[in-house]
């Protein structure tokens, strides 16, 4: 990139989705050799706006300006012709496709129709010697760690000589040393003289490489911010209002051992090991958190306590029962509450009314005779949505149309609705608004005041830390350590890693140094 | 920074075990073969003759030697054979290609032990010839149905009307080879009545957005009143014009069908399953070495990435969707010119296009494997025909009835975990 490249400009971007104004006529400038952070909660509309550049969305008003020209993109290969190129959340790539299948979908070499793969291969090599990116063209995407997979993800990005790319939440599911390689990475990008957008929601990561931030709250432009700007203060203009970040809680008051998991080992349907010959315990009153990155086995960890998948060995026992091997309705007898980490799909049922959710775990004490008891489900919901400060228009309303920090609002409501053992909770607060997390780990913590064992698993670090008594880090199936909650970043990031404490404790010393 | 923890992830996990789900398929399966050992174990003590399979036709040019097998040693051997891998199965101690070998062990051991069985509790040798010249012609449909399958369900369409575009089919190439008496134009007249039919499956799926199994029953439906009403409203009137057909005939191939052996059954087929012949690696070829088949598996497999690419998702899915109708017809043409002759009124598919489909998903969605399903379809229909003639102690309809049975298994069981194309069903809805 030797000649500067012109300023790419939204102007008076307006986007609707029924009554629902996702972009309210945003105005940003993309500036090459500057990374413009987006700053907003989910939902805000910030993909939507990408969306919109990257030719996916057609915008209701406003235009897109590529220097003094106007520039039209109704499809993406239109914006990739531009050079646009975009990294995006879900990653897309064909899971069984190989890398160099992926690289090279849409824009395939071969004379005539036919695909030439060697050419294809070679294309990768090359891209990823330059950038020094380094990934095997053969290997099968779904056989490759998500860090690597989004390595093939930003060449893919780059393989059409991007000058304008485009980074949506790219950090979400990475470990920290990998979001510190995907800084250098976007740094090095920048300094080359391309222009970057990145979308986020994370703070630090703002603050670490942003040139120019623009917050964005509801679909409009609040302001812009300086990476200098103390967290607290992008926070505040983030939601609208001041957030507290840390929750206050007390040292936790131990009681008994209440779940034990004793040797677990599980597997998936394809016989890969899920969980390791897996033991931990939890006790009453206390929160443990189990951290690490996305696809180490937690999953499988969490449905084997329900009750949804069988263990191959080992047990785990709660209050003196043994529920690995039982069926959830028999988990959830003995106290188990399950937030589960996907809610659109396990955790409620969409066209069902906030009521009917609430008590989906609970119909026998919600009927008489067989029928239900409308009359105490309407109060019951009436109750909850008070006291979880579920923000909706009646109890009557679908859930699916709740915003996602209040869909897991109605889900927590449910589960903490009665007495519990166990609080086992998997990501509870992914997608969730900045104000909904405040509330939620606040009852998260009042249910571990009560004495009941608080099981979360989270891939989010600052989640982890802000909860947590103690942490359970785990790879690739087993506890690597079970570690204080003031433990350094860098330690627990190498933790997930793999790296034994003491190992990862001189490793982070020495990168210090 | 100086780490590099990424290379530490970047290994995977290449340990395996056998998980609850996978012992249980293996219990299932080694249950099976050895129930089915212990049947031909039974049936070994039935026959105390010899067995005479026969390598050619009693009225073939070249006559070659009948192989004699004493009956009731050769069946034992073989259910020793199958109790052996049956019992392999269920301990567990034999894995990976030593578990193939088994496999391939048992299935043979079935197949020849059945085969001699039927030839020893006969008077009449058992004709392998004409059992494997007739398998390949009564899979000539199917290969054409696997395709249309294959090629839909790639592109992330389900395709339960293959059944309606066969029988659709079956009656244009009747129809048009009445009026014209060609088989060329009757061949073009069923692929493009395929295609229409593949066209409604397209349109409603694609661009409708209606549920693909739905359709799918409704296509079916639709032919079967759709070629009914135009019968009898049309060609029941005047039979003369409407419906005499002379079936296609056996082409045979100079030089090659004096081949011994092979050249009767290879050599000696009607056109349509000559033109399979050519239709399956051709399919192959274009879902796996062009472009267009690229982009076919990727708007099956993730629409959305293709969508990021500038590929026209809809469009896409329609081209395979139509292709595959076109094969379906082509398929469909079988059940009239290519066999019988004209079209009756009577279920001349006879769920043909639902056997095509269970060979789809056996075979992996793969047109290769699901040819060779095909095949093994084509051979238990073959069997029973064959063995009809030889009056053996168990009614023929049992032997028809095998393929159905022979998919129930397979489908329930033997397959194990077959991983369909991720948006196979799904509608594309351009929401990001």
């Amino acid at each position: 990139m030797t000649t500067q490249a012109p300023v790419l400009s939204l102007q008076g971007i307006t986007k609707r989705f029924g009554s629902l104004t996702a972009n309210d006529s945003i105005s940003i400038d993309v500036v090459p050799g500057r990374i413009h952070c987006l700053l907003g909660e989910n939902g805000a509309g910030k993909s939507t706006l990408m969306n919109i550049l990257f030719g996916l969305l057609e915008p209701d008003e406003g235009r897109i300006m590529l220097g003094d020209e106007v520039l039209k993109v109704s499809n993406p290969k239109e914006a990739t012709a531009a050079g646009i190129g975009m990294v995006h959340q879900h990653f897309m790539l064909i899971p069984v496709f190989t890398v160099a299948e992926n690289m090279v979908l849409g824009y395939e070499p071969g004379k005539g129709g036919l695909l030439d793969i060697r050419a294809a291969r070679e294309k990768v090599r090359e891209l990823s010697a330059r950038y020094k990116l380094d990934v095997d063209p053969d290997a099968l995407v779904e056989d490759l760690p998500v860090g690597i997979q989004q390595r093939v993800e930003i060449l893919k990005a780059l393989a059409n000589d991007a000058t304008y790319l485009i980074f949506d939440e790219p950090t979400a599911v990475l470990t920290p040393q990998e979001i510190d390689e995907l800084m250098v990475v976007m740094k090095a990008l920048r300094d080359e003289g391309r222009a970057i957008v990145f979308i986020t929601h994370k703070l630090r990561e703002v603050r670490e490489v942003a040139d120019d931030i623009t917050v964005i709250r509801r679909g409009k432009v609040v302001g812009k911010a300086n990476p200098e700007d103390s967290e607290g203060e992008m926070a505040a203009m983030m939601v609208g209002r001041a957030v507290n970040l840390s929750v206050a809680k007390e040292p936790p008051n131990l009681g008994e051992d209440r779940l034990v998991i004793d040797d677990l080992t599980v597997t998936s349907p394809n016989g890969q090991i899920a969980v390791d010959h897996l033991s931990l315990t939890v006790r009453g009153g206390e929160i443990v958190c189990v951290a690490g990155v996305q696809g180490n086995g937690q999953t499988e960890l969490a449905e084997t306590l329900l009750g949804t998948m069988t263990p191959l060995s080992g047990s785990a026992i709660l209050d003196g029962v043994e529920i690995s091997r039982a069926k959830p309705a028999k988990t959830i007898a003995a106290g188990l509450g399950f937030v589960p980490e996907d809610r659109h799909r396990d955790g409620f049922v969409g066209e069902f009314s906030i009521a009917e959710n609430l008590v989906l775990n609970n119909l026998d004490e919600y009927s008489r005779f067989g029928s239900l008891d409308l009359k105490r489900i309407a109060d019951n919901a009436i109750a909850r949505i008070e006291e979880f400060d579920i923000r909706a228009g009646s109890h009557t309303q679908p859930v699916r149309s709740l915003s996602g920090g209040n869909q897991q609002k109605v889900v927590l409501a449910r589960e903490l609705s009665r007495p519990l053992s166990l609080l086992l909770a998997s990501q509870p607060t992914r997608g969730v608004d900045v104000g909904a997390i405040e509330f939620l780990h606040k009852r998260i913590v009042e249910e571990r005041d009560r004495g009941t064992a608080v099981l979360i698993v989270s891939t989010e670090l600052e989640e982890v830390e802000t909860l947590a008594d103690r942490i359970a880090v785990m790879y690739r199936g087993k506890i690597v350590g079970i570690v204080d909650p003031d433990t350094p970043r860098d330690v627990l990031g190498l933790m997930m890693a793999g790296i034994p404490y003491d190992d990862a404790v001189a490793a982070a010393e020495e990168a210090r140094a | 920074m100086s780490i590099t923890p990424v290379t530490a992830s970047a290994a995977l996990i290449n340990e395996r075990v056998e998980s609850p789900q996978t012992k249980a398929q293996r219990l299932s399966v080694g249950v099976l073969v050895t129930i089915l050992g212990a049947i031909l174990l039974f049936m070994a003590f039935t026959v105390n003759k010899s067995g005479r399979i026969a390598l050619s036709d009693a009225l073939a040019d070249v006559q070659l030697p009948t192989i004699e097998l004493p009956g009731m040693p050769t069946v034992l051997l073989c259910s020793l054979v199958v109790l052996g891998a049956g019992i392999g199965y269920l301990t567990g101690k034999i894995n990976g290609r030593a578990r193939t070998v088994l496999a391939v062990a048992a299935g043979l051991g079935i197949l020849v032990g059945f085969l001699v069985w039927a030839a020893a509790s006969s008077t009449l040798p058992f004709t392998l010839t004409s059992q494997l010249n007739l398998t390949l012609e009564y899979a000539t449909p199917l290969f054409f149905g696997v395709l249309g399958g294959v090629l839909a369900e790639r592109a992330g369409v389900v395709n339960i009307a293959i059944e309606g575009m066969f029988l659709t089919a079956a009656f244009t190439a009747s129809l048009t080879y009445s009026v014209t008496n060609s088989f060329v134009a009757a061949l073009i007249a069923a692929a493009i009545a395929g295609l229409l039919m593949a066209a409604v499956l397209a349109l409603f799926t694609l661009r409708y957005l209606v549920d693909h199994v739905i359709i799918g029953v409704v296509i079916n439906l639709l032919a079967t009143g759709l070629t009914g009403f135009i019968f009898q409203q049309l060609v029941a009137k005047d039979v003369s014009t409407y419906g005499s057909v002379t079936p296609m005939l056996p082409l045979r191939i100079p030089v090659l069908e004096s081949i011994p052996f092979l050249g009767p059954i290879l050599f000696s087929l009607r056109p349509l399953t000559y033109m399979a012949f050519i239709a399956i690696p051709l399919v192959w070829f274009l879902l796996f070495r062009t472009k267009w088949g690229l982009r076919v598996r990727s708007v099956g497999e993730h629409p959305h990435a293709a969508d990021t690419v500038g590929i026209n998702v809809v469009w896409t899915k329609a081209s395979a969707v139509l292709l595959g109708g076109l094969f379906a017809g082509l398929g469909g043409s079988y059940f009239t010119i290519g066999s019988v002759g004209a079209f009756q009124d009577n279920n001349p598919t006879a769920g043909y296009g639902f056997i095509a489909l269970a060979a789809v998903i056996m075979g992996r969605w793969h047109p290769v494997l699901g040819a060779l399903v095909a095949l093994f379809f084509g051979f238990c229909r073959a069997l029973a025909q064959t063995t009809k003639l030889m009056a053996l102690p168990i009614p023929g309809d049992f032997i028809e009835m095998l393929p159905y049975l022979a998919t129930i298994i397979a489908v329930a069981g033997l397959v194990g975990r077959v991983r369909a194309p991720a948006a196979d069903g799904a509608h594309f809805v351009k929401t990001h």
